[in-house]
């Protein structure tokens, strides 16, 4: 910086010597410093910056000096204005700085204030746990293959072997409609659709059925005139019983984790024979029918496997009956409770419930089970 | 488990846990096991009765203080001093006396008390305390050679019993007997079995009771035998008694008690008649139109001409193999036995039972089939334990009439066991299967197959994968191997299926909450919906059964169901409803053909499935919503905003964004909904359903507020019209030029209808028209409303003039003056 001049024209301006060039420096250092807002800063920025400012008029004097001193002058009153400049600068940013984490703080909101405002919507369990199920078939290769809940006698039960005078058709009570001789029933189970399929395509036939059926059940915490129901077909070459154990299996443990498997239990269906009765694992106890927290495990009752539906191989009879060679084409089948599994999976306790549309109990299901 | 074990050798060590596992992993599920006599414990031993001394109590009862030889059971040997209340004995009889420290059933301990003014050391029991029946009348006098005193009695009573109840089958009907179960414990575990139908039985001669069938087919083989001069008054042996109590049968006498118990253990119903009250010959025949009948469950039956009836020279007097008449019921003076051991034709059996609602233990047998060649053995059997526990004589007479129909070979390819089962099961272990389970077994020379003629008591094994059933739950279905099949590519969801998806979920996403109903309505129901009396909703496809009167019909609208489940949650306390349902409806049209009921032996032709395609009722996919209270509830950020006719119509909008159809809201008139507030939605040339505000009339019939919303769909219509591709619009880089116009009109004039003039007047340069403002109020006039729109104008290939905007904006202006009468605002 500068010294004080000693070889100088005598001629001095007085504006331009050098302590009034630092007076006028300092002054409006300290100006700067002296800024509390960007406001003010602005104020200072055109009082000691501006055209027409101390230094700024001092800066117009330069020319006025003799040759020899200008240089020196100059430099001054450059040096002088590129420190207020840097000062400026430096004051504007720690003041924006300043001025942001104020903003910051001053425009603070609650936010848990709710905003509840849009609706919440969901969809119903049993959808969607029937899409869950349908989608490890899909992602198989199978395909999804439905049919009318008001369906033809024949195809819900003569098509499937059970007779007129078939024992197993008091095992389902039937709605029958109106007039009697018109052949019409509320479906039973969804187990005609498999009857339609093998009467429109052709095997390999790989299909599982998900859908709405009727028993003339009195409404109560267990039971329902109405349930839904998901049925797998598969009509190939050698089908056996291992295809179906391993399909079971499969969708098992896509549905509930791994190590969940299948116990098969003879039984008798008229459109499967051999006919099983099929249990799961229960998820919950994993088989050993305990409560972790001691006690009998509450989702299967202690018996560490849960009833899960029927299935079996389909019979010879309804092969032929559905236009199916039972000599080139055995085939599988299988049935559950849709309701029941939301039932097991989600604890729920009365079956009304998935039927008297509360959003209580709906919403928390959401978009996906 | 005592009985069973008569039949079948059962180790000691096979627990009967390990027992009921094997049944239920061979079909016979364990559906419970009961201890009985398990919570009870000694000391409870036989007592004599030395002396008893009536003692006349203060309040009028009578006790006796007697001492009992209890052996060295007590520890010293000396007679115990009991106070008992009953007198059905006397000195010297054997009794059973629990004593102090013993427990009878129901944990009820027993110590020695003060009563009575003795100290009574234990208590002398009746068949109730001791759990074995429901005689209480008395105490239990055992007989004089029951055992000696001190004895235990557990194992002399069988107090301690356990008791199976298994699920049987529909098929298993042989499984209904500890005959059919001792044979399936057998061949589980590889047992010695005894037949408890194999009984040497005298062969039938002419001297029986006369019968005449008329009706071969629906009762094959019949058998009557006599037992007469039966003590009328003997009473069912004990053991007999609980063994019926314990599978459920009450005892009623030794002679119908006795008839239940070989059922039970043959599985061969049986039927006894007073024979003193039997007029005549004993004749089988269908019933005849008007003939009526009183069961022995007092009900008077009209008889169908398809229902087989038992008679006599009186007529009918039984309803065969269902249900025995009143008039030759055994009863308490019935010293003549006419014991009847028939078999019936399952299908009529099952007809009979379903046409009179009649079930009965002998019905549920002999509609699923019974074993038909024991006959004879089970009318002995019966005779025998009359005369055993009845006292008189079996008559010599034996009838027989009939035999039964003889069974055929089945054919069945060795390696189809294995093949279908997928486990891998040798030749010979279908053999040994299969001749477990009755059959006989013939290997076919060519050796590749097999010939089985199932046992009489099978007649559900009819098929060739019948067998295979039989094999492979003897080998256990434990033993089928997990295998995933190769199924073929598939194609995934179908589009119908996917864009429900999409709907279900677009509504979720949208506030709607989905509801699953019951399709069921009644007329009132739908009176309520205010539709008109010729409104094709009325046309509903009606139950025969329905479970409620007022709901007898499929419905054909979706608004019944979620209406009322609306109006339950309202009632519930939430205040704000938005629901949905997505689901079938039922259509049947006037005059629809009825569904043939088609051959079964071969696929039907294809004009066979057209005919039943035809008779089956058209069921859309609808989709329906309810909108009721806010629709944006009251906050902090301000007032609630209702739910109005506007948002129904909107959620008709989401669904068809979702599904990807453009459809155009007019105007229209449609019960359930406010006539001036009601919306159809067209796509294309379809009105594919409504939407808007509820009528006032509605609302209140259905306890819902003012102004509540709903619409309802086709959505296969909407689907089936859904761009499947959508085309890409080209979309211009040059600035957009913005202008607004405001128009006064008649205040009927439809906005969209505005809309779409002043698009129409604005050319191809107008990129959108969009409503922003509606006023209506004394400025415009009465009658008038004020419509402002935003235009935007653009073009693809060029920043548009001041002058082309204007130009074209005019245009549009000139076309909604000209069209619609309107006049532009300031």
């Amino acid at each position: 910086m500068s010294g004080p001049n000693t070889d100088f024209d005598p001629v001095e301006v007085t504006p331009l010597s050098a302590a009034e060039v630092e007076r006028m420096r300092d002054e409006a250092l300290a100006a700067v410093e002296a800024a509390v807002d960007l406001p003010a800063l602005k104020a200072v920025r055109t009082a000691h910056a501006g055209d027409r400012s101390p230094l700024a008029l001092a800066n117009r004097e330069i020319g006025a000096l003799p040759p020899q001193a200008r240089k020196e002058a100059g430099q001054r009153v450059g040096q002088a204005r590129g420190a207020l400049t840097q000062a400026l600068a430096a004051r504007q940013e720690v003041l924006e700085v300043e001025h942001e984490e104020r903003m910051l703080v001053e425009e603070v909101v609650d936010v848990t204030l709710p905003w509840d405002r849009s609706p919440r919507g969901a969809r119903h369990p049993i959808t969607t746990m029937s899409e869950k199920i349908a989608d490890v078939f899909v992602a198989m290769g199978w395909e999804v293959a439905e049919g009318p809940v008001v369906e033809a006698e024949w195809l819900n039960f003569d098509a499937l072997n059970l007779g007129a005078d078939h024992p197993a058709r008091t095992m389902q009570d039937t709605f029958w409609t109106e007039p009697a001789d018109h052949g019409l029933v509320l479906r039973t189970q969804t187990s005609p659709v498999q009857a339609r399929t093998m009467l429109t395509r052709r095997p390999p036939i790989y299909v599982v059925c998900p859908g709405r059926v009727f028993r003339t059940d009195e409404y109560d915490a267990t039971h329902s005139p109405m349930f839904h129901q998901v049925e797998g077909l598969v009509v190939d070459r050698g089908i056996t019983m291992a295809h179906l154990r391993g399909s079971l299996d499969h969708m098992l443990q896509s549905l509930f984790g791994e190590g969940i498997t299948t116990r098969f239990r003879p039984s008798y269906f008229p459109f499967t024979e051999p006919s099983a009765e099929m249990d799961m694992v229960c998820f919950v106890c994993r088989g050993t029918g305990a409560a972790e927290q001691g006690g009998t495990c509450r989702t299967c009752r202690g018996e560490g496997w849960i009833e899960l539906g029927g299935c079996g191989i389909v019979n010879p009879r309804v092969l032929t009956a559905c236009g199916v060679d039972p000599d080139l084409y055995s085939g599988f089948a299988f049935g559950f409770g849709i309701d029941r599994m939301v039932m097991f999976r989600h604890g729920a306790e009365d079956l009304r419930d998935l039927f008297e549309a509360d959003v209580r109990f709906t919403l928390p299901f959401g978009s996906e089970v | 488990m005592s009985w069973l074990r008569e039949h079948v050798a059962l180790p000691e060590s096979l627990s009967t846990d390990e027992l009921t596992d094997r049944l239920t992993a061979l079909g016979l599920k364990l559906e419970a096991l009961e201890r009985p006599g398990h919570d009870m414990s000694g000391p409870l031993v036989v007592g004599r009765v030395l002396t008893m001394e009536p003692e006349a109590q203060k309040n009028g009862k009578t006790i006796n203080w007697c001492s009992v030889d209890v052996g060295a059971a007590n520890g010293t040997g000396d007679p115990q001093g009991i106070v008992c209340g009953a007198h059905n004995f006397s000195v010297g009889d054997l009794v059973v006396c629990v004593l102090p420290g013993g427990v009878l059933p129901g944990g009820f301990e027993i110590s020695a008390r003060k009563t009575y003014g003795h100290v009574s050391a234990g208590m002398i029991c009746s068949t109730q305390e001791l759990g074995l029946g429901e005689d209480h009348s008395g105490i239990l006098v055992l007989p004089e050679d029951a055992g000696e005193p001190g004895d235990d009695v557990f194992g002399l009573l069988d107090l301690r019993e356990e008791v199976v109840e298994l699920e049987i089958n529909p098929d298993r009907a042989y499984a209904l007997s500890i005959r059919g179960v001792a044979r399936e414990a057998a061949l589980g575990f590889d047992l010695d079995y005894a037949d408890p139908a194999a009984r040497a039985v005298p062969p039938a001669n002419g001297d029986g009771w006369p019968v005449e069938i008329e009706d071969a087919e629906g009762c094959p083989v019949f058998v009557a035998r006599t037992v007469s001069g039966v003590d009328a008054t003997a009473p069912t042996p004990d053991w007999m008694a609980r063994r019926l109590l314990l599978a459920g049968m009450r005892p009623i006498s030794l002679a119908v008690d006795v008839t239940n118990y070989v059922m039970l253990e043959l599985g061969r119903p049986l039927h006894g008649y007073d024979a003193d009250e039997l007029t005549g010959t004993v004749g089988v025949r269908r019933a005849r139109d008007g003939e009526k009948l009183t069961t022995l469950d007092g009900t008077v039956r009209a008889l169908d001409p398809e229902d087989l009836v038992v008679t006599d020279d009186s007529g009918a007097i039984g309803l065969g193999g269902v249900m025995g008449g009143e008039a030759t019921e055994m009863s308490q003076t019935t010293t003549r036995v006419l014991i009847e051991s028939a078999h019936w034709d399952p299908v009529s059996m099952f007809r009979t039972g379903r046409r009179h609602k009649l079930t009965s233990e002998a019905g549920r047998r002999n509609e699923r089939g019974v074993d038909p060649t024991i006959c004879e053995v089970a009318a002995q059997r019966a005779a025998e334990l009359l005369v055993e526990h009845g006292g008189g004589t079996i008559e010599d007479g034996v009838t027989v009439v009939g035999t039964a129909p003889p069974r055929e070979p089945i054919s069945l390819p060795v390696d189809l066991p294995a093949a279908i089962s997928g486990m891998s099961i040798p030749a010979d272990t279908t053999l040994a299967h299969l001749a477990a389970v009755g059959c006989d077994v013939e290997v076919d020379p060519r050796g590749d197959s097999l010939w089985a003629t199932p046992p009489p008591w099978r007649p559900d094994l009819t098929d060739p994968y019948d067998l295979v059933e039989e094999v492979a739950r003897i080998v256990g279905y434990d033993e089928v191997p997990s295998v995933l099949p190769d199924a073929p590519s598939g194609r995934g969801l179908t589009r119908g299926q996917a864009l429900r998806r999409r709907v279900g979920r677009a509504l979720a996403g949208a506030g709607y909450v989905e509801t699953v109903s019951f399709p069921f309505v009644g007329a009132a129901d739908l009176e309520r919906l205010g539709l008109d009396g010729d409104d094709e909703r009325r046309r509903t496809l009606r139950l025969a059964n329905p479970l409620s009167a007022e709901a007898p019909d499929v419905t054909t609208t979706l608004l019944p169901g979620l209406l009322s489940a609306t109006a339950r949650n309202l009632g519930r306390g939430t205040s704000d409803v938005a629901l949905f349902e997505l689901a079938t409806v039922t259509l049947p049209e006037n005059g629809a053909p009825p569904a043939p009921l088609l051959p079964v032996d071969t696929a039907p032709s294809a004009a066979q499935w057209e005919e039943l395609q035809r008779a089956v009722p058209a069921q859309p996919q609808h989709l329906a919503v309810t909108l009721a209270g806010a629709r944006e509830p009251a906050g902090w950020w301000g007032p609630a905003r209702p739910a109005t006719w506007a948002d129904a119509i909107e959620a008709v909008r989401v669904v068809a964004d979702a599904v990807g159809a453009e459809v155009e809201v007019r105007a229209a008139a449609r019960a359930p909904w406010h006539p001036g507030r009601c919306a159809e939605i067209v796509v294309g040339e379809h009105v594919v359903g409504h939407a808007g505000e509820l009528h006032p009339r509605v609302c209140a019939s259905y306890d819902l507020p003012p102004r509540s919303a709903a619409a309802e769909i086709d959505l296969d219509v909407l689907a089936a019209h859904a761009r499947e591709v959508v085309p890409a619009p080209r979309i211009s880089s040059y600035p957009v030029a913005k202008d607004d116009v405001a128009l006064v009109v008649d205040a009927d004039l439809p906005a969209a209808e505005l809309a779409a003039t002043l698009r129409e007047g604005a050319g191809e340069l107008c990129e959108s028209v969009r409503l922003f403002d509606l006023y209506t109020g004394e400025q415009i006039g009465e009658g008038r409303k004020s419509l402002a729109f935003a235009l935007r104008f653009r073009a693809l290939d060029r920043t548009l003039t001041d002058a082309e905007t204007a130009e074209a904006r005019a245009a549009a202006v000139a076309l909604a003056v000209q069209r619609h009468g309107a006049e532009q605002r300031a």
